[in-house]
């Protein structure tokens, strides 16, 4: 049993909790938040203890590993002193708030040999994994273009704040949305190494930005467009989508469907010359208990895994989310 | 009460389409004026079909316009309640928070009492805020038979999930007194949640769950699906039988039939022609397997 502990039981808090709940190999030791409310609610009706001090939770409970599930701008300092202190940590993304905070919390997990991971869920996504191991293979050849999307209604008219809608809090679309689809670029082709020009709209947030347009390219020279907007109410829920153009062929995929277009008859197995078409019912392995989607089990029992020695900490790692930061932060700086 | 065998679905007239986006947003197009999902439903009837079960989606408020003005056509009609339409909540959680939320959501008369009573006062309380949320979500239906409202599955798996079996006997046991209903919960879930009803002392209750050939979206195991199926005393709803398409109708609908103890089957379409080909299909089998000893 890897006992796990839970700061932060907001949106996603409440999500990885309930996952944490039903992981037969995860035992709930101690659940925080700052809000009375949702830590009476789960006094009263959850069977884990709960604080409202983290620091109090540490101690008493002694997880060997916690979810940090917390507003981006505390990440850097709880996950540095979660570390100090031996435990392994699952923290949500965006990573840190500033690039350079992550250099430290890398060297720190690795020199203390501790599991570190980052919820980019979309990794565990049937479809995106097929597109990475296509990739892998050189499947369409040389790639020369890619343009990652997120489109989705979150901020749909003038409203009131939260912190995420406090750019120094880690708010707005480019840290909560568009860092999905950065993180997916960097793990699908290659990490982002500048960006030529960018755009972020105010659309109807005063202080943050609802929308993400850029110019990118990549370590290994490919280069590409990002266009994200959370202020697009013809989308239902969050839809994310890579689309990737190669010498022999085409990819487009996002977390249903993915379809590749291969130019001639010399395609992977399964494959044929032209439009192919798969669906995640046919990429996705089957989960223990499901939530919102495969994927956000699987990211956690690869964290419970890693703990375990089960499988190796490579998936999400600190130092790949490091990466997004790096692109968050050279995103901001082109701005036009 | 008897639940109809087939029931109707009401994905397709709201952009869900468990496998591609591009097909959500032509169900999108086609379907923008509510005549077109009255008229979807006047096939559905005309094939059998006399229960709808759909989220309490805005929309399906100017749908309940149209029933009860024509009491003489819907006089066999059914609805069934999903609730809560998720993704209004979840979008303003994101947005507004947990609190924010409430606070835009619970009728303004709680708040204001909330907030004279102080936060002992709210501690004691979510049960009334959950029977706040069912009735607010309820107020389109008046009028209309809802013989079973049910729990959608985001919500019943995350209860599940954080072990709060106490607040899903408390929506069976609010539906039944307020509003004469049997509770019914939608799953991805389905063995685990049984288990936690049936510690709760919930007893036969009405489960929703993804069955199907392929095990989509069935947690925990096609093989302990089956057995559930066979060994335990539950009312079950079979939905997502198709698996998002990934099995082909004929033999999705020959597993189904083919199972024990599966009350209903949930399907949504676009066309009559699609329409009238899974009721046959349903009909066909279920001769089969039920002439077959």
């Amino acid at each position: 049993m890897v006992k796990v502990g839970l700061i932060g039981a907001g949106k996603m808090g409440i999500s990885h909790l309930a996952i944490l709940g039903a992981h037969p190999d995860a035992e709930v030791v101690g659940v925080c938040d700052t809000s009375k409310m949702v830590i009476e609610a789960l006094e009263k009706y959850s069977p884990f203890p709960c604080f409202t001090d983290y620091k109090k939770m540490l101690q008493q409970s002694k997880p060997d590993a916690v979810v940090v599930a917390v507003p981006t701008k505390y990440h850097a300092s709880m996950v540095k002193e979660l570390l100090q202190m031996g435990i392994h940590v699952f923290v949500e993304k965006p990573f840190c708030l500033r690039p350079e905070e992550g250099v430290e919390l890398i060297q720190l997990a690795k020199s203390r040999n501790l599991v570190n991971q980052v919820g980019y869920h979309n990794k565990f996504v049937g479809t995106f994994e097929e597109v990475k191991r296509l990739l892998k293979a050189g499947a369409i050849g040389d790639i020369y273009h890619f343009m990652g999307q997120a489109y989705g209604p979150v901020v749909i008219k003038p409203k009131q704040d939260t912190w995420r809608s406090n750019p120094e809090e880690g708010g707005g679309c480019l840290m909560d949305y568009a860092s999905h689809v950065i993180d997916l670029i960097n793990y699908l082709l290659s990490p982002v190494q500048s960006v030529q020009s960018s755009s972020l709209k105010s659309i109807f947030s005063k202080q943050v930005d609802d929308a993400v347009y850029a110019m990118m390219s990549l370590q290994n020279g490919v280069s590409g467009i990002l266009s994200v907007n959370w202020s697009d109410e013809t989308h239902r829920k969050m839809t994310t989508s890579v689309s990737i153009n190669g010498t022999k062929g085409k990819i487009v995929s996002d977390a249903n469907e993915l379809k590749v277009y291969f130019k001639d008859a010399a395609c992977p197995a399964g494959y044929s010359r032209g439009w192919n078409v798969k669906y995640v019912t046919d990429l996705t392995a089957p989960v223990d208990y499901y939530l919102r989607g495969e994927e956000y089990s699987a990211q956690m029992d690869h964290f419970i895994k890693a703990i375990q020695g089960k499988v190796p900490n490579e998936v999400n790692s600190f130092e790949s989310a490091a990466k997004t930061d790096n692109a968050i932060a050279l995103i901001r700086k082109a701005q036009q | 009460m008897k639940m109809e065998r087939i029931l109707f679905g009401d994905n397709q007239f709201f952009a869900v389409n468990h496998i591609s986006d591009e097909k959500s947003m032509a169900q999108s197009i086609r379907f923008k004026e509510d005549a077109a999902i009255i008229k979807t439903l006047d096939h559905a009837m005309e094939a059998g079909i006399q229960t709808f079960m759909c989220t309490t989606h805005d929309r399906i408020a100017n749908i309940c316009d149209v029933i009860r003005q024509q009491p003489e056509k819907y006089k066999d009609f059914k609805i069934y309640p999903c609730m809560p339409y998720a993704h209004k909540y979840a979008n303003a959680v994101t947005e507004l928070g947990i609190m924010g939320t409430i606070k835009q959501y619970v009728p303004g008369n709680f708040f204001g009492s909330l907030f004279k009573g102080g936060v002992a006062f709210l501690s004691k309380d979510f049960l009334s805020i959950m029977e706040l949320l069912i009735d607010a979500e309820m107020k389109m239906f008046k009028g209309i038979n809802t013989p079973v409202i049910f729990l959608q599955n985001v919500v019943t798996d995350l209860l599940l999930g954080l072990g709060m079996k106490d607040i899903l006997v408390a929506f069976h046991d609010y539906v039944k007194k307020k509003y004469n209903a049997e509770a019914g919960f939608i799953t991805m879930n389905m063995p685990a949640l049984l288990n936690m009803l049936e510690e709760g002392g919930v007893k036969n209750p009405i489960i929703c769950a993804s069955i199907n050939k392929v095990g989509f979206r069935m947690s925990g195991g096609k093989e302990l699906y089956e057995e559930t199926l066979r060994t335990r005393q539950f009312r079950a709803i079979a939905m997502q039988v198709l698996a998002g398409g990934a099995v082909s109708p004929k033999e999705a609908i020959e597993y189904v039939c083919g199972l024990p103890n599966i009350e209903s089957i949930l399907f949504g379409a676009s066309s009559r022609t699609n329409i009238n080909d899974t009721v046959s299909l349903i009909h066909k089998y279920d001769q089969v397997y039920t002439t077959t000893p």
